[in-house]
């Protein structure tokens, strides 16, 4: 018995310097794991207050209806009732906050309609959709078209 | 817009996957297969292939070494990947595979190769000199016996670590095919039979690339290639590939028969833009090709020379038309709309973090390590026959 132990003692290192990484990943990961990791999910709790920390990019609709209430109602009562204001004219917290020396650039009139309203395959049939460039042959939409009310 | 065919939603336009995730499974593939030609050898005693042994086991761990290295390398923040390990969920299969990889490199791949060096490492700690002598100290962890009870007791464990390694690497690369096999989303890859494809295909290539490995070896160091072995390597390589195309060609099968909704736009897909892949390079160039080759090897008596370069030819065509089944798997899977109705294009960048010259280096990585460690642990035996 104690020969076979002699002879098969050699066994044991492999498994001791498996059990040490084993031990040395433990210690790690008892270490670098924050604290309350899965709390509220699988994340670091942590992680909430870090977004929150984010400066919020969009304004609202609420706080653009505020001011600019003529182009409130000229879009109320068209077709892009339901388009909220900055799906067009891109995030504006930062005007919103400082309307005096942040003043927002106007969108790109031809690529912004033809972003929903090229004609698609994929879209539904009665969503109102043109082939651009047959459409008006290069002459801008707000030419024709006011993009709060865009009914002719 | 360039390239894209149809409709295609617009997160479909660029394909995530790319050619460094085409290497993963073709390099863990080339692991699994080694290990189980190894593995003929020791549990099931087939004595013939036993010049290929260490070879093989050799192989097995320098491609293992380089298997995570694609994805690391596609992940763009390798440091996040140990996260995975740290923190792993149940629901992800990328962190099951992190531990699957470990538990066959540390448990399987290293203890087998320690047992079966063993006495050549502690030779080497008494007889070397200088740094390398540390090496091969260090290498015997702090132990030099070598009676004979002892060498009877590794063999019998190296037999047991064998025994446990055919499942896992069975696991190891059957895994692989999981992660594709369970893309529901996908009816390119979504098929239960994915695993039992992919853990074939491994084993054909890996076979082949061991007997590659072994004729250049033999070359390079001008001893005669032992031709019992080399028949009998191909004879497996052969038998694998037989089952492994049998299995390809039900799942075809199986898929033209069912013809579900997507069977029509993937049909297209394989008459068009995966034709040279799909359809030149792996099915006639990389699979009949090979198989004709091995068939004609078995059915008819050649000189040496000729069933050499015919083993040969037909193994590095096994290696081509693996890699092209990675390849329409992976890039193919995403070349098609969900909507069935349109196609894109996969256009490979060259000197960019996932293009071709990072995924040639991570190809040549596996042979530089092979070759490192044929330095350092000899795999071959002739003086012991000459001994004996």
């Amino acid at each position: 018995m104690n020969r076979f132990l002699r002879d098969s003692g050699h066994l044991a290192r492999p498994a001791l310097v498996l059990v040490a990484g084993l031990a040395v990943f433990l210690v790690v990961r008892g270490a670098v794991i924050p604290k309350n990791f899965g709390k509220y999910g699988h994340y670091r709790p942590a992680a909430l207050d870090l977004i929150r920390q984010h400066p919020a990019a969009f304004a609202g609709q609420d706080q653009c209806l505020a001011c600019h209430d003529e182009q409130a109602k000229t879009r109320a009562s068209g077709k892009h009732a339901h388009v909220a204001c900055e799906a067009c004219h891109g995030p504006q917290a930062p005007h919103a906050a400082d309307f005096v020396n942040v003043k927002p650039a106007l969108p790109d009139v031809a690529a912004l309609c033809a972003r929903c309203h090229e004609n698609d395959a994929a879209k539904p049939k009665n969503f109102p959709q043109v082939v651009t460039a047959e459409h008006s042959g290069g002459v801008v939409c707000n030419t024709c078209h006011q993009p709060h009310n865009p009914h002719l | 817009m360039s390239g894209v065919e149809g409709f295609m939603y617009p997160n479909e336009v660029e394909l995530q996957w790319s050619l460094l995730i085409v290497l993963y499974p073709y390099i863990t593939g080339l692991v699994a297969g080694a290990f189980i030609l190894a593995s003929l050898e020791r549990v099931f005693k087939v004595e013939a292939v036993k010049p290929t042994y260490r070879l093989a086991l050799l192989t097995a761990l320098a491609f293992l070494l380089v298997a995570p290295l694609p994805l690391q390398l596609h992940l763009g923040h390798p440091e996040r990947s140990f996260e995975m390990y740290l923190t792993p969920h149940r629901s992800s299969a990328m962190a099951m595979f992190g531990f699957v990889y470990l538990w066959y490199l540390t448990v399987v791949l290293l203890l087998e190769i320690w047992l079966e060096y063993r006495p050549d490492i502690v030779r080497f700690a008494q007889t070397r000199t200088g740094v390398t002598r540390w090496i091969y100290k260090a290498l015997t962890l702090g132990s030099e016996n070598l009676s004979p009870s002892s060498l009877r007791i590794d063999d019998r464990v190296g037999y047991v670590v064998t025994v446990i390694g055919i499942p896992s690497a069975f696991l190891l690369h059957g895994y692989v095919g999981f992660i594709f096999g369970s893309v529901k989303a996908n009816p390119w890859w979504s098929t239960p039979l994915m695993p039992v494809v992919f853990l074939f295909s491994a084993m054909t290539s890996g076979i082949a690339a061991v007997l590659v490995l072994y004729v250049i070896s033999m070359k390079l160091r001008k001893t005669p290639i032992d031709m019992r072995c080399l028949d009998t390597v191909a004879k497996y390589l052969f038998y694998t590939f037989v089952i492994d195309f049998s299995l390809e060609m039900l799942d075809l099968v199986q898929r033209t028969y069912e013809a579900d909704e997507s069977f029509r736009s993937l049909d297209f897909m394989v008459h068009t833009r995966l034709w040279l892949s799909q359809v030149v390079i792996q099915i006639f160039l990389g699979t009949l090709g090979p198989l004709a080759v091995l068939a004609v090897t078995q059915l008819r008596t050649f000189s040496e020379t000729l069933r050499r370069r015919l083993y040969i030819t037909a193994s590095l065509l096994t290696l081509v038309g693996i890699f092209a089944m990675r390849w329409n798997v992976v890039i193919g899977g995403q070349l098609f709309s969900k909507s069935f109705l349109g196609y894109t294009t996969y256009k490979v960048q060259f000197a960019a973090r996932e293009g071709l010259l990072p995924a040639i280096a991570l190809m040549i990585l596996p042979f530089v390590l092979f070759y490192a460690l044929v330095k350092l642990l000899p795999p071959w035996q002739e003086h012991k026959a000459t001994e004996a």
